[in-house]
């Protein structure tokens, strides 16, 4: 019998501890298929963050750090710098990257590092327990926005692609979402390409996965994904903002 | 035995810090144990700059001059106001009087006035004013030789300025000659 | 071969070179400026990389990265900025990694100065970190001693997968005096490094670079791991010198710069009659009790004598363990102790003890 499909080797065995519903689980099998694909596997060394993908180093099939808060852009930084030759990545949540991270993922992208950070983007904390995080949209509900989120007291939501693409240093910059079928297609090959970006040693590369929360936005997974829809991609449009030679 | 403890201090810009590099410098192409202590941080910023130079020839204890010093090579007011009194009685305090009118209050010490800046006008270059001090600090207490001073300052030169070499050495010389004639 | 005079920050660069260091991050701060300068003209030519970091939290997570991915790896700093590599320190600890990092220590609290001092023995023997992890901590008291620490320093680190501190005060950062570079002392029995994060080039299980521990029963067994290994460093890495013990009345306690100064105040009051006997730490963790030991019977007290408020003097206590009454003597701030002001507080309790 012919085999049509497989798991990727880009992922161990070990089962996962994300929620139900959770797109993590989409989001890392579309990076570890990336790195299959581009037979780069073996050269591979990942970060994982602080967050719900803490545990990431126990799924992805190859060498991989363990950051503290926000750090990953930095320790990815040492491994760069010590494996010009590898391919590094970090795989970073909103409260990670977005809020204790910031002057490192600022600057990794000023020094156009050449490494590949997965930024993924579901509007909450979820690790520990559904607090407010700078991604968090006007109105919504979280469990120190108990009434939600407003202007006057936590200013607008981050949108990190558009920042990150004011940066010379920041080769590839996209945002795309794992909500459709096409969207997922469309989000694996902006990863692809962000990971060509680092081989071609043209620097650093982002790509921002919009993501739900079923369990902390208190939704089913369906619903969570048309909350999505409606609510995240109008504020945080997807689309490419900068790509290797583009002059903006 | 020998046990020198030696302040150097001025504005900066004026080669306190090198003056005392190169005493250090110097003992240690001698064999003899030295240390250089320099005063550091914003005052350095154009505000007054110095250091402390052990020579000795046991192993230096502590780096620090405190109230012991042996000798001063003062460039400015503010250096004679503030270390005239850490010097030993008996001790050398030389002072450069073309930009300090004062006299010191001290009268318990070997005291030298050398107009360094002037004297270093005549050789042609202000800027070896430190060196004429050093060389009428050599030429009192002999603590090392003008040759190894020499050799330190070609290391510390390199090519680029070697060709001040020269004017370095006359102004060591002259120097000597401001406290011997 | 000769002798050379070298400014304290350099010497340290030039000697982390010579043990083989090869990746440096740092960020600015006084006074230890002249050290990442150093690396960042010298290391390139000695196929390395300097890399300045964003601030001080990132520079000492790029080294958490380096040591991971096998590197020989340093980064230095001054006291505030010691604080803020306190949680890289600690996860580099518990992941078990190895790295040498240079604290040319300056007063405090707060940004406090910029002038010498000893007021880190605590953040650097305590930790500032969580968790229960040790740091070997070697403080020299001259640039000599400082150059030759530094190839164990490196191997030390390798060897028991540890960071190892390196301590100096603002004068050893900014003092010139001889130094020579000696050949290394080939003290430690270095290992490859497997655990590396190099790429499984498809070959081996993946290595995970990690210091999270969720279930507490593994957490518990890493750390009582982490204890065998801190007892083997407290057998073997006690690094002492003892100094004019014989029938000594009062022996002091100081390490750094200020054993030197006190070294200079035992002479005087040995001219005076009057015997006074020193213990140096050259390790500050772990501390060398056994160099109590030493201590004559003729010995009435002992007086730790500090660049800060008191901070040694509660492992003198522990260490002296009521056998004798432990005074203190110290400046802070960037004052540095004067010989005569030792010479004082010794006569006090020459005095007092009669």
């Amino acid at each position: 019998m012919a085999i049509v499909f497989q798991k990727t080797k880009g992922l161990t065995d070990k089962q996962t501890h994300y929620c139900p519903g959770c797109t993590h689980g989409i989001i890392h099998r579309l990076v570890a298929e990336v790195l299959e694909e581009l037979d780069v596997l073996g050269e591979s060394i990942g970060v994982a963050p602080v967050g719900c993908s803490v545990l990431a180093y126990d799924y992805f099939n190859c060498d991989m750090h363990e950051a503290s808060h926000g750090r990953a852009p930095a320790v990815a930084t040492g491994i760069k710098r010590v494996h010009p030759d590898k391919v590094v990545f970090t795989y970073q949540g909103d409260g990670d990257l977005a809020s204790i991270g910031t002057a490192e993922i600022v600057h990794v992208a000023h020094r156009g590092e050449k490494i590949t950070t997965i930024f993924v983007n579901n509007a909450i904390y979820g690790m520990t327990g559904g607090q407010m995080a700078p991604t968090t949209l006007i109105g919504q509900r979280a469990t120190t926005a108990p009434l939600g989120r407003t202007v006057e007291h936590s200013g607008m939501p981050l949108r990190v692609s558009e920042m990150l693409a004011t940066i010379d240093g920041a080769a590839f910059v996209e945002r795309v979402s794992v909500d459709t079928p096409a969207n997922i297609r469309k989000a694996k090959k902006a990863i692809k390409e962000a990971f060509q970006c680092q081989l071609e040693g043209k620097g650093f590369s982002i790509v921002e996965v919009l993501s739900t929360c079923p369990t902390n936005w208190g939704m089913t997974p369906i619903d969570a994904i048309k909350w999505l829809q409606d609510n995240m991609i109008p504020y945080y449009p997807i689309g490419n903002f900068r790509r290797p030679g583009e002059v903006k | 035995m020998l046990n020198e403890r030696i302040i150097c201090a001025g504005f900066g810009g004026q080669g306190v810090m090198l003056m005392g590099q190169l005493i250090s410098y110097a003992g240690m192409l001698e064999d003899k144990e030295v240390s250089w202590l320099p005063s550091y941080g914003p005052e350095m910023r154009g505000g007054t700059a110095n250091c402390s130079v052990m020579v000795s020839s046991k192993p230096i204890g502590s780096p620090v001059i405190a109230n012991d010093a042996t000798a001063a090579i003062i460039m400015n007011l503010p250096s004679l106001d503030k270390f005239e009194v850490e010097v030993l009685p008996e001790g050398n305090l030389l002072i450069n009087s073309s930009l300090i009118e004062r006299k010191t209050k001290r009268t318990d010490l070997h005291v030298y006035y050398i107009p360094a800046n002037d004297l270093a006008v005549e050789l042609g270059n202000a800027k070896v004013a430190n060196m004429i001090m050093l060389g009428a600090y050599l030429e009192l207490t002999k603590i090392v030789s003008v040759e190894s001073v020499m050799a330190a300052l070609k290391k510390t030169f390199g090519e680029s300025k070697a060709h001040l070499l020269k004017i370095n050495e006359e102004a060591l010389k002259k120097g000597a000659e401001a406290v011997t004639q | 071969m000769a002798k050379v005079l070298m400014k304290g920050n350099e010497a340290i660069g030039a000697a982390a070179i010579k043990a083989g260091c090869k990746y440096f991050f740092g960020y600015p701060i006084t006074p230890q400026n002249e050290l990442p300068e150093y690396m960042s003209r010298e290391l390139p030519k000695n196929d390395g990389v300097f890399l300045q970091a964003e601030s001080e939290v990132s520079a000492i997570n790029m080294v958490y990265g380096a040591a991971g991915a096998g590197a020989r790896v340093m980064t230095s700093s001054s006291s505030p900025g010691i604080a803020l590599k306190q949680e890289g320190i600690t996860y580099i600890a518990g992941a078990e990694l190895p790295c040498v990092i240079v604290n040319i220590v300056r007063g405090g609290p707060g940004l406090g100065g910029i002038q010498p001092a000893q007021s880190d023995y605590n953040q650097v023997t305590r930790g500032g970190g969580n968790g229960d992890y040790k740091l070997l901590v070697f403080a020299p008291a001259n640039l000599q001693e400082m150059v030759d620490l530094m190839q164990d320093a490196f191997d030390a680190a390798d060897y028991y997968r540890n960071p190892v501190m390196m301590v100096g005060d603002g004068m050893i950062g900014q003092m010139m005096e001889p130094i020579e570079f000696k050949s290394p002392s080939k003290r430690y029995e270095l290992k490859d490094k497997p655990w590396a994060t190099t790429g499984t080039k498809g070959q081996r299980k993946p290595n995970i670079i990690n210091s999270l521990a969720l279930d507490p029963a593994e957490l518990e067994k890493h750390n009582e791991r982490l204890q065998v290994k801190y007892n083997e460093m407290k057998e073997k890495e006690v690094r002492y010198e003892v100094y004019n013990m014989e029938n000594a009345e009062i022996v002091l306690v100081a390490y750094g710069t200020t054993s030197r100064i006190v070294k200079n105040a035992i002479n005087e009051l040995k001219e005076q009659n009057i015997n006074v006997g020193l213990i140096r730490p050259i390790t500050l963790w772990p501390f060398p009790e056994k160099a109590f030991d030493e201590i004559p019977t003729t010995c009435k007290s002992l007086m730790s004598v500090e660049m800060s408020m008191g901070q040694m003097v509660d492992d003198v206590k522990i260490a002296s363990n009521g056998r004798w009454p432990v005074h203190f003597y110290g400046r802070s701030g960037g004052m540095v102790p004067t010989p005569e002001g030792v010479i004082e507080k010794v006569k006090e309790l020459v005095g007092g003890a009669k």
